[in-house]
């Protein structure tokens, strides 16, 4: 059943971001505190996450499709236009800000701490914002 | 300065992640971008929304698993500033989802594929969040 597979993967992909201290919001701003007490651990875990993805992703993209669906669904978007510079900036300034991404927020959450979703609602609230801006736009 | 010891250990628990990922990409062909599965899975029709939303409960049942069995594991120390959380949140929300992605999408499964997007995204946040750190901290 795909849902509870999915499931599963959150579950251990949530755990190896607890297990890596990307869950401690201290433990990322001391990872972008280059200039101050700098704690390099984070990247480390980042080399291994990719070096580890970068494996078996090519490993496996080699089947002809995936295990449950029925074709490949990998970006091809090459261009580097300014949403994606804008939009990675204005991350970049919120994870600094706080040392949450979506990932570890979401995780975080049932550590039942206030701030986590004190977090995530915002989070939420700022996606639908983007999504109103974009649908402005058009 | 850090020991070998824990370069090796951070490796090593970086791989459960991209492990994870990887994974993901072989069950249902697609990144494995925690801001795009989150926001998407709020979409009425989207493709495979039921696994997305079991994927956004297995991070949360993970945060619950740890806490309540191992929660010398769950160190959490986050400001208390409620400004900072909900400005940050709203910027990561909104950056990530006009961005296209974050640390898992951009970061993890976009640099590994050597996505040019992903490559700058993540060099672009990793400056922001710096610059934001020596400033805000």
């Amino acid at each position: 059943m795909k849902s509870l597979r999915g499931f599963l993967i959150g579950l251990v992909f949530g755990s190896g971001l607890v297990i890596s201290g990307m869950t401690n919001p201290q433990k990322v701003i001391g990872f972008l505190d280059i200039f101050g007490e700098w704690d390099p651990t984070l990247i480390f875990v980042m080399a291994g996450a990719v070096l580890t993805y970068a494996i078996f992703f090519h490993l496996w993209k080699k089947r002809p499709k995936p295990l449950f669906l029925e074709k490949w669904d990998i970006p091809t978007k090459r261009q580097i236009d300014r949403r994606l510079l804008l939009g990675a900036f204005l991350f970049g300034v919120g994870w600094g800000l706080t040392g949450f991404c979506p990932g570890p927020a979401l995780v975080s959450l049932g550590f039942f701490k206030l701030e986590s979703l004190i977090f995530v609602v915002f989070l939420l609230s700022g996606a639908a914002l983007s999504r109103l801006e974009n649908s402005k736009r058009q | 300065m850090i020991s070998n010891a824990n370069i090796l250990s951070a490796l090593v628990r970086g791989i459960s992640i991209g492990y994870a990922a990887a994974y993901y990409f072989l069950s249902f062909g697609k990144i494995c971008g925690v801001s795009g599965i989150l926001y998407s899975s709020f979409k009425k029709n989207e493709p495979i929304r039921s696994t997305k939303i079991g994927f956004v409960l297995g991070l949360v049942a993970a945060g619950l698993c740890w806490n309540f069995s191992y929660p010398a594991q769950v160190t959490f120390i986050v400001t208390n500033s409620y400004w900072k959380l909900a400005v940050g949140g709203l910027l990561v929300g909104f950056g990530t989802a006009m961005g296209g992605g974050c640390t898992s999408g951009h970061g993890v499964c976009g640099v590994s594929r050597l996505s040019p997007r992903s490559l700058v995204a993540t060099a672009c946040f990793m400056l922001s969040g710096i610059l934001t750190v020596w400033i805000f901290k």
